[in-house]
């Protein structure tokens, strides 16, 4: 299996292209090697390694599309899949939504490889285990986590001249220590695109400690709390809500963007002056490909700025139907932070609750981006600026535009599933009942 | 913002479908969907080629597995085909143990070289990883099957309907939607094929032909002056049957309160596509629910999803031992519960069956991924906890020394293990309709239909939305509901259970795209109830403004 060069690629691509008889033809080529090592009860459980490699051809007669794939890259193989892709488009119907392949474009040189990432071995993926399950072991807890590596290319070329490659490196860890009395769990999620910038030892060593500090938790009764969300638990609400600014869905009146009356809320203020939300492909902690899946230049782009909204996703299609210009889909979302390190916040809170992460979210209610979860991992009960005792899990009922008005501050921001995200505090928070899970 | 693990079908803002990037494979044209494959002779040929090199290697143990993954993916939008994807996936897996500890391996390149080369992959994986295993594998016996073979019972194979066919078919019934008043329309149809060849050291060979079929829609009603907007998923359910499951036979519908026609084995999309505009128009002008506790009457469609979540998860050994604690969590169902044999997992009505061979379910199959025949076993009997699902590496640690055949792998390049079967309420006993339910409660909700889920990590804490809400006062349905959800404990739910019509109100609920482990694995698997009553759950308004 082999991870191309650009020129390689761009050779593959271009041999491709030369059997094409269509109106309009676009190639993409991508490859991805992908290592992992999976635990549990402190051992090891399985252990994989995966490649994939795979040539994609899009074929176009007018506005009848076909599309075929192949993993072989041979002469004979690349002039097969052109044809298949021909062939199928003829009998394909009508695509109204069609929009031609776009022409050259320009895209800023990418930072999100990283070498280091791309040499990772099974040995050291074994030692990452190792350094879960050993300390876990000297205290008492017992480690279940995952690591997954993996580096790859995208290439894409198309009969208008346009030509983008990125080559990219990521690198997943999760994992969950639970006291052997059953009663106390923690947790930590890792990403970098540098596996340089990981260190198992350091976070397993804080699941460790959440899971110790959480054992025998007290239950209170649930309401409307202060609390003090970690980088994690915000995520999934922050980037679902991100998902939704999609001016299609607005404009057709089924988003919580929509107005009253008809028209969108773009323009408006939706959340607490203070909340900025952005992209940016060349953020050195979230680094992305600088170009998006159609080809178009990914730049940074302002969502939410001071609280009002500043840009809501446009498709191609929908941008021309609109008579604007396109803005496309990012790859990243960073929510502006502050100095405030996570003790700051507890010091600062009177009263309230502080969350490790929030798990088995789903939405309730698109109209207002209701969602409900659980707190999980480690949730605990602040006083008078101090962390008091582990409270037992929490389901919530909660929008993040409810949530991001209620805010109170906002601390330092951590990578977290690729995004950047702050830790916020935000009050009352609503919590709907009780859960006895650990 | 990562969704790496999916492939999106149908490029459409909040109505794109996302399929787990699993279910993919080359893309290929329909006709090709038609072509054989592999001939049986020549695949226990090269199913030999890797038992045989295992066992020269020092292989305890192997098993092989040749797959061909067949999928045909329709998208349409109102009048709009979005996509018609066909794939086809085609590669072996071979599992061995050597010195005690499983190794896996898999390659697309079915020769006898490439099998070959797996094959010692694997070995060499099981021998490195035997100096840290703790516990030599347990395999519980098997019979030898010798050369058997088995196939989804079914009348129309979804390869033989024209495409034409198909895409005419959902975009009718978006028509329909359409001139009821819908403003939105989303359907789609998802159909797979797998040929799967099991072969193993222990003396079997099993050619298996396995379909499913899953029809879908969403159908959208905006009021723009309000700014608002309601959303009515299909009343399908996802099948292991063929293309007949879209015929709409009349003898496959009942009528349900409030008008609501369901479906059995037989689907009628247009004419749900119907009732969905109407429904979806109706949401938006119906009452806002008053919070409290009420008799929740669970049609099956609905409390399939709720038998998922809150038995189907728990009682999967490898939670309950911790395999799965950093993914999909532990569970509350834990060894010296069932130990006890006394745990109360529900009230004496309630009998909880595990299956993988009812006809028409997602489950079902005439062996598993590791050459056990099907069966079926209870989980929940009069109530208590009696069981758990179990492979063969598994029943030894439950003191049981037979596997239950629920072992499953989503594709040749995926090692098998422990997999939800089927798991379903039995029906009551005593001749009971869903209108006699209805009567019989003064207090209460309707619910049908999947809508939201949520539970916690040891599937204690849960909620659940749903499709459609009516209230029922004094025995009689009052009107339409919306922003229900209710929340409930899993075993106090299952003890609250106070009634289950009986065995004519029968029906199947289906997750197509169920995940578990890590790397992630999707599985499809069914839950059969009939209408059940529930009292006294505790009901939240999930209205809000923003």
């Amino acid at each position: 299996m082999a991870i191309y060069t650009e020129e390689e690629a761009r050779k593959i691509m271009e041999k491709a292209l030369s059997f094409s008889t269509a109106d309009t033809c676009e190639i993409n080529l991508s490859g991805e090697e992908s290592g992992n090592i999976r635990y549990a009860r402190n051992t090891v459980s399985t252990a994989g390694h995966r490649s994939n490699q795979s040539l994609v051809v899009q074929s176009s007669f007018g506005k009848k599309s076909g599309t075929a794939t192949i993993d072989e890259f041979d002469d004979a193989s690349l002039e097969k899949v052109v044809k298949r892709a021909e062939e199928l488009a003829k009998l394909s119907p009508e695509n109204p939504e069609f929009m031609e392949p776009l022409e050259q474009q320009s895209y800023d040189k990418a930072i999100n490889f990283v070498e280091a990432t791309a040499n990772i071995t099974p040995e050291y993926r074994a030692s990452v285990a190792n350094d879960s399950i050993e300390p876990a072991a000297a205290k008492d807890v017992t480690a279940a986590g995952f690591l997954d590596d993996s580096y790859g290319f995208s290439a894409m070329l198309n009969s208008k001249g346009l030509f983008a490659y990125n080559k990219s490196s990521n690198v997943d860890f999760t994992v969950t220590m639970r006291t052997n009395d059953g009663t106390g769990s923690g947790w930590v999620a890792r990403d970098f695109n540098d596996i340089g910038k990981f260190n198992a030892s350091e976070a397993s060593k804080v699941a460790i400690g959440k899971a110790v500090m959480s054992r025998e938790a007290k239950a209170i009764e649930p309401g409307k709390y202060t609390v003090i969300l970690e980088p994690a638990a915000a995520e999934d609400l922050i980037s679902n809500m991100a998902r939704s600014l999609n001016a299609r869905t607005a404009d057709e009146g089924r988003s919580f963007m929509s107005k009253e009356g008809g028209g969108t809320k773009m323009g408006e203020k939706i959340v607490d002056e203070r909340v900025n939300l952005w992209s940016d492909p060349l953020h050195p902690e979230v680094p992305t490909s600088t170009w998006s899946g159609d080809g178009q230049a990914l730049k940074k782009t302002v969502w939410i700025e001071n609280g009002v909204v500043k840009n809501l996703a446009y498709d191609r299609f929908w941008a021309q139907e609109q008579g604007v210009e396109p803005v496309p889909f990012p790859n990243n979302i960073i929510m502006g932070g502050g100095d405030a390190s996570l003790e700051d916040l507890i010091k600062g809170t009177k009263k309230g609750i502080l969350v490790t992460r929030l798990w088995y979210i789903r939405t309730v209610d698109p109209q207002t981006l209701l969602y409900t979860g659980l707190t999980r991992d480690g949730t605990f009960y602040i006083e008078n600026g101090q962390i008091k005792h582990p409270v037992k899990n929490f389901r919530f009922n909660e929008s993040p535009v409810i949530m991001l008005n209620n805010l109170e501050a906002l601390g330092q921001q951590v990578r977290i599933n690729g995004n950047l995200i702050p830790y916020m505090k935000i009050r009352d928070f609503t919590f709907t009942s009780l859960s006895d899970a650990v | 913002m990562k969704r790496r693990n999916f492939v999106q079908l149908s490029g459409m803002g909040a109505a794109s479908l996302l399929v787990p990037a699993s279910m993919m494979g080359n893309v290929i044209e329909t006709e090709a969907l038609l072509e054989p494959g592999m001939d049986v002779v020549l695949k226990k040929k090269m199913a030999d080629v890797a038992l045989n090199t295992a066992k020269s290697l020092g292989a305890t143990y192997a098993d092989a597995r040749i797959g061909r993954y067949l999928n045909q993916y329709v998208f349409t939008r109102e009048d709009k085909v979005q996509n018609v994807v066909n794939t086809e996936s085609f590669g072996i897996g071979i599992r061995v143990i050597a010195n005690g500890t499983w190794g896996f391996a898999s390659t697309n390149s079915v020769t006898e070289d490439g099998i070959k080369k797996a094959t010692q992959q694997a070995v060499a994986i099981a021998k490195a990883n035997s100096k840290i295993q703790k516990e030599p594998v347990q395999l519980a016996p098997v019979e030898a099957h010798g050369e058997v073979s088995w196939k989804t019972p079914l009348t129309k194979d979804f390869k033989d309907v024209p495409v034409s066919e198909k895409v005419d078919l959902l975009l009718s019934a978006n028509a329909a939607a359409m001139e009821n008043g819908a403003n939105f329309v989303n359907s789609a149809l998802f159909m797979v094929n797998e040929q799967k060849y099991f072969a193993s050291t222990d003396g079997s060979y099993i050619d298996q032909d396995v379909h499913r079929i899953w029809p879908t829609f969403s159908v959208t009603a905006v009021d723009r002056a309000a700014g608002k907007f309601k959303t009515r998923q299909a009343m399908s359910a996802p099948m292991g049957m063929g293309y007949e499951y879209m015929d709409g036979l009349a003898s496959e519908k009942l009528e349900g309160p409030a008008g609501i026609t369901l479906y059995r084995k037989s689907y009628d999309i247009v004419e749900d596509a119907i009732q969905a505009a109407n429904q979806a128009k109706e949401m938006l002008s119906a009452k806002s629910v008053d919070p409290g506790k009420y008799d929740l009457v669970l049609e099956p469609n609905h409390l399939g999803l709720t038998i998922h979540e809150s038995v189907g998860h728990p009682l999967e050994l490898d939670r309950v031992l911790g395999y799965e604690a950093n993914y999909a969590g532990t569970s509350f169902a834990t060894l010296d519960k069932w130990k006890s044999g006394d745990f109360n997992y529900g009230s004496k009505i309630v009998n909880l069956v595990a299956d993988k061979t009812q006809v028409g379910s997602l489950g079902a199959v005439g062996y598993d991924d590791e050459g056990v025949k099907t069966k079926k076993w209870d989980l929940v009997r009069n109530g208590t906890l009696v069981n758990y699902q179990a492979i063969r590496d598994q029943v030894n640690i439950i003191d049981q020394n037979e596997s239950h055949g629920c072992c499953y792998a989503q594709s040749w390049n995926d090692v098998q293990f422990q997999r939800m079967p089927n798991v379903s309420l039995e029906p009551g006993t005593e001749k009971y309709s869903i209108k006699d339910m209805v009567k019989d409660v003064e207090k209460g909700i309707y619910i049908a239909g999947r809508g939201s889920y949520s539970i916690d990590q040891q599937r204690y804490n849960f909620q659940f939305g749903g499709t459609v809400f009516y209230e029922i006062k004094n025995g009689e349905i009052a009107g339409m509901l919306n922003d229900v959800a209710y929340q409930s404990n899993t075993q106090e739910f299952w003890n609250s259970c106070a009634k289950i019509c009986d065995e004519g109100d029968y029906r199947m609920f289906g997750s197509f795209f169920d995940g578990k482990g890590q790397p992630s694995q999707v599985s499809a698997v069914s839950h059969g109830s009939s209408t059940s009553r529930f009292n006294d759950i505790n009901v939240i308004n999930t209205g809000r403004t923003i």
